[in-house]
């Protein structure tokens, strides 16, 4: 039941998007012309493609949140039985944890969470 | 707990009036049942929306020392209706050179995200539509599928603003997320489930909230929570991806009308998810204060669960709009530092501490 449930929810938000867009297409006006499909951008005209690169930084704090994250999700399963295994649980995590936090420490000190 | 209506009497109810009474076989009874759900999913996420729309022009209109809307309907009550009329019969039309794809899934990922987390929330003992065991981790999962939908939306307008706001509420949305998560798994640790109806479940003794059961630890993840939510919803001090004096409107520029109302609906809707999950998980979510006496905790029980849900969800959202109009706009660097040099170091020293207290047993039982 619980999967149906996923799928109807699923399909709920589709149709919610699909059909006020359909809703606003038929109430709405329609008109083109060319400088109505320019981008807005601030409003003046646009000067060469806006796909340009960005900033490294970005990226960098990215990986930094792939390699966090995927530690993140591990700990879910033992949070879940900390309240069982009591001090064992602690001991168990701590070394996981160290690595964590010496991951962040090195990026720290790498000057990778700096904003340049 | 005896006294509190357990919703799913009226779920088992309606089952059996379909499949015993009416004698419709399982797929027709469970397509009907699946209809419903969707249609009041609709309906509580428009209202909601709605709502918080009035509240926030109402809210920000009192805090700059204005009335905010008065004119249309009783106290301005219809302002939101003309709103969306208004938004509903504008003109959709797309910019020639997006890349149509993208500009178009956009809104779809954006509202499956907030549409998604919203059903995950508890309104009342046996009343919520998503309720896996693997509960909490689940709507993190889901509900960041939103920034996907944001960075596309940025990405595929073919609008320089908008890329560098894609950029931006990325960044952001992702290093917050990982306080996020270590405030929930903090909490998931006491309660030791990660099954929403559980969570709260583990919180609905005397002194059950979370934030007095797991007193310090839990106050900290709770705060941490807040910011960190908030920060994931685009909003408040936060909304560095649509700083309009610098980005006209960001990732949301180049849509029109509805388009643009997509946006609208899923920031304000990932507001009240936030603080609907920060109401569930650290204030017990629709268990009501109880404190040990009996004649008190009886009183409590008959309020209605769905009471002290939208209650403790709409103090935190009304929280979260004092912030909002409190405090200035925050830089991107100053966003990235308060992320990853004070609160997931926090988040995490946090972590360690509630470990050590329910290691020890030092929590409220």
């Amino acid at each position: 039941m619980n999967f149906t449930l996923l799928i109807t929810v699923v399909l709920t938000a589709i149709t919610l998007v699909a059909g006020a867009y359909v809703v606003a297409k038929l109430l709405g006006p329609r008109s083109y012309n060319k400088v109505k499909g320019e981008p807005f951008e601030c409003g003046i005209p646009t000067r060469g493609s806006s796909w340009i690169p960005i900033t490294v930084g970005y990226y960098l704090f990215a990986i930094l949140f792939l390699m966090f994250d995927v530690e993140t999700i591990f700990l879910y399963p033992w949070a879940v039985v900390v309240k069982e295994f009591g001090t064992m649980a602690l001991l168990s995590i701590g070394f996981f944890l160290l690595v964590l936090v010496l991951g962040l420490a090195y990026a720290w000190r790498k000057g990778a969470l700096e904003w340049k | 707990m005896e006294h509190i209506f357990d919703f799913s009497q009226v779920t088992t109810w309606f089952h059996d009036l379909l499949t015993l009474t009416l004698g419709l076989g399982d797929f027709w009874a469970i397509l009907i049942e699946c209809v419903l759900v969707g249609a009041a999913v609709l309906g509580a996420y428009s209202v909601i929306a709605m709502i918080l729309i009035f509240m926030e022009r109402k809210v920000c209109a009192y805090f700059q020392c204005r009335i905010g809307p008065v004119r249309v309907g009783p106290w301005g009550l219809l302002q939101v209706v003309a709103d969306v009329l208004k938004m509903l019969i504008k003109e959709i039309f797309f910019v020639d050179k997006a890349d149509k794809l993208l500009y178009i899934v956009a809104p779809f990922l954006v509202i499956f995200g907030s549409v998604g987390a919203f059903c995950f929330l508890p309104w009342n003992r046996g009343a919520h539509i998503l309720d896996f065991n693997v509960g909490v981790f689940l709507l993190t999962a889901i509900s960041s599928i939103g920034v996907v939908g944001i960075f596309l939306a940025g990405w595929g307008s073919n609008n320089k603003y908008s890329v560098v706001s894609a950029m931006r509420s990325a960044v952001q949305m992702i290093s917050y997320e990982m306080s996020l998560c270590l405030c929930l798994i903090t909490a998931v640790i006491l309660t030791g489930t990660m099954q929403v109806s559980g969570i709260v479940e583990a919180q609905s003794g005397p002194w059950g909230w979370l934030i007095v059961q797991g007193h310090v630890p839990a106050l900290i993840a709770f705060v941490v929570f807040l910011i960190a939510g908030n920060a994931e919803a685009n909003r408040g001090p936060f909304d560095m991806a649509e700083a309009e004096s610098e980005l006209t409107a960001g990732h949301h520029t180049e849509y029109s009308g509805m388009g643009f109302g997509f946006f609208y609906l899923a920031e304000f809707l990932n507001l009240f998810i936030i603080a609907g999950i920060a109401a569930t998980v650290f204030l017990g979510g629709w268990a009501p204060i109880q404190i040990g006496v009996e004649a008190f905790d009886e009183v409590m029980q008959y309020i209605p669960g769905i009471v002290w849900f939208m209650g403790k969800a709409f103090l935190l959202v009304w929280l979260l709009m004092w912030i909002k109009w409190t405090f200035p706009r925050l830089r991107i660097d100053q966003i990235l530092k308060l992320e990853w040099k004070y609160l997931m170091p926090m988040a995490l020293i946090n972590l360690v501490l509630m470990t050590v207290v329910v290691a020890l047993g030092l929590y409220i039982k």
